[in-house]
């Protein structure tokens, strides 16, 4: 009898899979048959890298949920036949060391199918060879640092980094290019200032934003740096205020933005401030954000997307509250891109072992499918070809999308 | 000209936070010898004693300034002195007679512990938090200079309270109590000083100056993170090296120094504010080459 009752809900997972390739993954049978699932072959974890703590854990913790919830979709749905999946959500706190601790215990698990992170670019730098020496996918919702990926002659002789390392987002070679085009041409701001924090991401970001400004005609009056810990700008803000800059551009991350944002303006700076995906979140105007500041993130707004319509209500459904930040939507996919990948490979019924990581990452390689974000779907260095940016600004205390598109030169 | 003046504002600022920090530094240095790297700590549960504070009053009292600030001053300040006493009686007492290395350390703990347990128990302390705007809004402009009233009343606060205090110590009978305790605690005991009471005293007056600091700090910012104690704490302990450990005069001119440095380095020397750090650790080392008992160590020695 218990036996029978196996086989049929096999039979029903493996119709359900069947639906799923065809791209309509979005039965509600699904939900119906939960629990029933096949999940003899034992349990698979997919990993998670980011800041769960500390200063970024807005954007970190909505990583992790939107993992899980696709986690618990393809439980569901049974998308991996015969093994239930799970969540190991690591705690990075945005520190490339602690992140090489969390990339180091998920690769010793036999179980870890693949990893979805980090938030940080510092952070994968030190994450992506401790995955790659042990073949673990990794899929990240946010780096956006274009060498991650292409090396550091991304422009001229883009080069594959890692061949376990993909990412659904876009990259700052294309999010500075773009800002500079809203800055100087939509928002006919001429003289910016730019201000960074020195770390990986804000640094590459600002110097894909220089060179596109000046070639926009527009001028850079001077370039300052802040540490990551500073909490007071003054001396910086002074400096900026005396070459009268028209806006402000930070290369960063929110808990130095906000604070920022409100300093310049309590110093006589009423200019806007304006930054990338690093700043794009609520509390960035809670932290001083001030009307008028302006973001670019990745992807088009989550809100007015239509596919991500079924995610945002997912979340809601599951989580009570709408707090999947920045990247949810994209660690939605990431998560969904691993899943995806495992179901492949073990098509047919087989079981998990080392042997069939190389067929992992070629399947996570060559995945394709509709997301949240929109169509998920890595090129020859792992990067995504979805190029969507959004340019948004703070209006009525809230961030307001004003302009998406790509960036065409 | 304008950028300088406006720099020189700055710094001053910056000087005068770091002062209240580094007064409890040197004085409980110039006590028992011990440097209290869980001083930052204290300034920043402070910090966190005055929001809590001010969270839990009723709605009507949060809309009027006039009466929240001052017991946001009450809460901060009182958490302060709870968390001082409380450490120096349990963590540091036990070891009064301990090897000078043992307090040392736990002092690393104590500071370790509080900022853990802040992150842990306070609510969404994981990041940062926003200060409520109860203080002095608004900015004083002269020419073309711009500081902010907050600015005005945290230079004021500072200096005043150090004013205060070093009168406290030169003329009281309880300052004499400290300064004897300071420099030979037999000799005091057998004057009849109690050294606990004057130990306890010490580290409930450097609370004090580090409340009114962590309650400023916010004011003057805007938001508070549990990181905010050490690295203020760094440049405090500077200062007080700087001017002298054990010296208050010493403290307090170490810290407008430190924060002159920090604002018009970052302007004008080579590297910019990338480098402003660099410029006040070369200057401490200068001046400890030159000086190693730092610029007021050793002919004032008031040792709190």
């Amino acid at each position: 009898m218990r036996k029978h009752s196996v086989k049929s809900a096999a039979i029903v997972g493996a119709s359900l899979l069947v639906l799923a390739a065809c791209g309509s993954n979005k039965t509600e049978g699904g939900g119906t048959t939960g629990g029933s699932c096949d999940t003899s072959k034992g349990t698979l974890t997919v990993g998670v890298v980011a800041p769960l703590s500390g200063n970024l854990s807005a954007l970190g913790v909505g990583i992790k949920q939107s993992a899980e919830l696709a986690v618990d979709e393809a439980n569901k749905k049974c998308t991996v036949p015969g093994f239930k999946l799970t969540v190991s959500a690591q705690d990075d706190e945005a520190n490339p060391a602690k992140g090489a601790q969390a990339a180091t215990k998920l690769s010793t698990d036999p179980n870890v199918v693949g990893v979805v992170g980090t938030l940080n670019s510092s952070v994968a730098q030190t994450v992506q060879p401790i995955l790659r020496d042990k073949k673990i996918p990794q899929v990240s919702p946010a780096n956006t640092n274009p060498s991650l990926t292409r090396g550091n002659d991304f422009l001229t002789a883009p080069k594959r980094q890692f061949d376990n390392y993909f990412r659904v987002c876009t990259t700052d070679d294309l999010q500075g290019p773009y800002a500079a085009n809203y800055l100087v041409e939509k928002a006919g701001k001429k003289k910016i200032a730019i201000i960074t924090d020195g770390k990986t991401y804000g640094e590459g970001l600002a110097a894909e934003l220089q060179k596109q400004v000046a070639k926009k005609g527009g001028t850079i009056v001077g370039s300052e740096k802040v540490g990551e810990k500073d909490t007071d700008f003054s001396g910086v803000i002074a400096k900026i205020k005396a070459l009268g800059p028209e806006a402000v551009y930070y290369g960063g991350e929110y808990p130095v933005a906000g604070p920022l944002s409100k300093q310049m303006k309590d110093a006589g700076l009423d200019v806007p401030l304006m930054g990338g995906d690093g700043i794009f979140d609520g509390k960035y105007i809670e932290l001083g954000g001030k009307e008028g500041d302006l973001a670019t993130s990745v992807g088009a707004p989550t809100e007015s997307l239509a596919t991500a319509k079924a995610f945002v209500d997912a979340y809601k459904a599951k989580f009570g509250k709408e707090d999947y930040a920045a990247y949810g939507a994209f660690s939605y996919d990431a998560a969904n891109a691993i899943i995806g990948a495992l179901g492949k490979t073990l098509e047919g019924g087989a079981a998990w072992d080392d042997s069939k990581r190389d067929a992992m990452l070629t399947n996570v390689g060559a995945y394709s499918g509709s997301g949240a974000t929109g169509e998920v779907k890595f090129d020859q260095y792992g990067d995504s070809t979805n190029k969507v940016l959004t340019v948004y600004q703070v209006t009525s205390a809230k961030w307001k999308d004003v302009q998406t598109g790509t960036f065409t030169g | 000209m304008s950028v300088l003046l406006q720099q020189l504002a700055n710094g001053v600022i910056q000087g005068a936070l770091i002062a209240l920090i580094a007064l409890g530094y040197t004085m409980v240095y110039g006590i028992i010898q011990l440097i209290n790297f869980a001083h930052g700590e204290v300034f920043m549960v402070a910090s966190y004693g005055g929001l809590a504070t001010f969270t839990l009053l009723p709605d009507d009292l949060k809309k009027s300034p006039a009466v929240a600030l001052p017991l946001m001053f009450v809460g901060g300040i009182l958490v302060a002195v709870v968390v001082a006493v409380i450490m120096e009686r349990f963590a540091y007492r036990p070891l009064r007679n301990a090897p000078r290395l043992a307090p040392l350390i736990t002092a690393l703990g104590v500071s370790v512990f509080l900022q853990e347990a802040v992150r842990v128990f306070y609510p969404n302390a994981k990041s940062n938090l926003p200060y409520p705007k109860v203080f002095p809004e608004g900015n004083l402009t002269i020419g073309s200079v711009n500081i902010s009233w907050t600015g005005v009343l945290l230079v004021v606060l500072s200096v005043g309270l150090a004013v205060i205090l070093q009168t406290y110590i030169n003329r009281s009978r309880m300052g004499r109590a400290m300064r004897a305790t300071a420099q030979d605690p037999d000799t005091a005991k057998l004057m009849g000083v109690n050294p606990d009471r004057v130990i306890v005293l010490t580290f409930i007056i450097g609370a004090v100056l580090a409340g009114v600091a962590g309650i400023m700090f916010g004011g003057y910012l805007n938001n508070i993170n549990i990181d905010m104690g050490f690295q203020n704490g760094i440049f405090a302990f500077t200062a007080a090296v700087l001017g002298g450990v054990g010296s208050i005069r010493g403290a307090v001119i170490g810290a407008f120094i430190i924060g002159l440095i920090k604002t018009v380095a970052g302007q004008y020397m080579p590297g910019g504010t990338q480098y402003d750090y660099v410029w006040i650790f070369v200057v401490l080392i200068l001046v400890l080459v030159f000086r190693p008992q730092g610029l007021f160590g050793e002919p004032e020695r008031v040792r709190a």
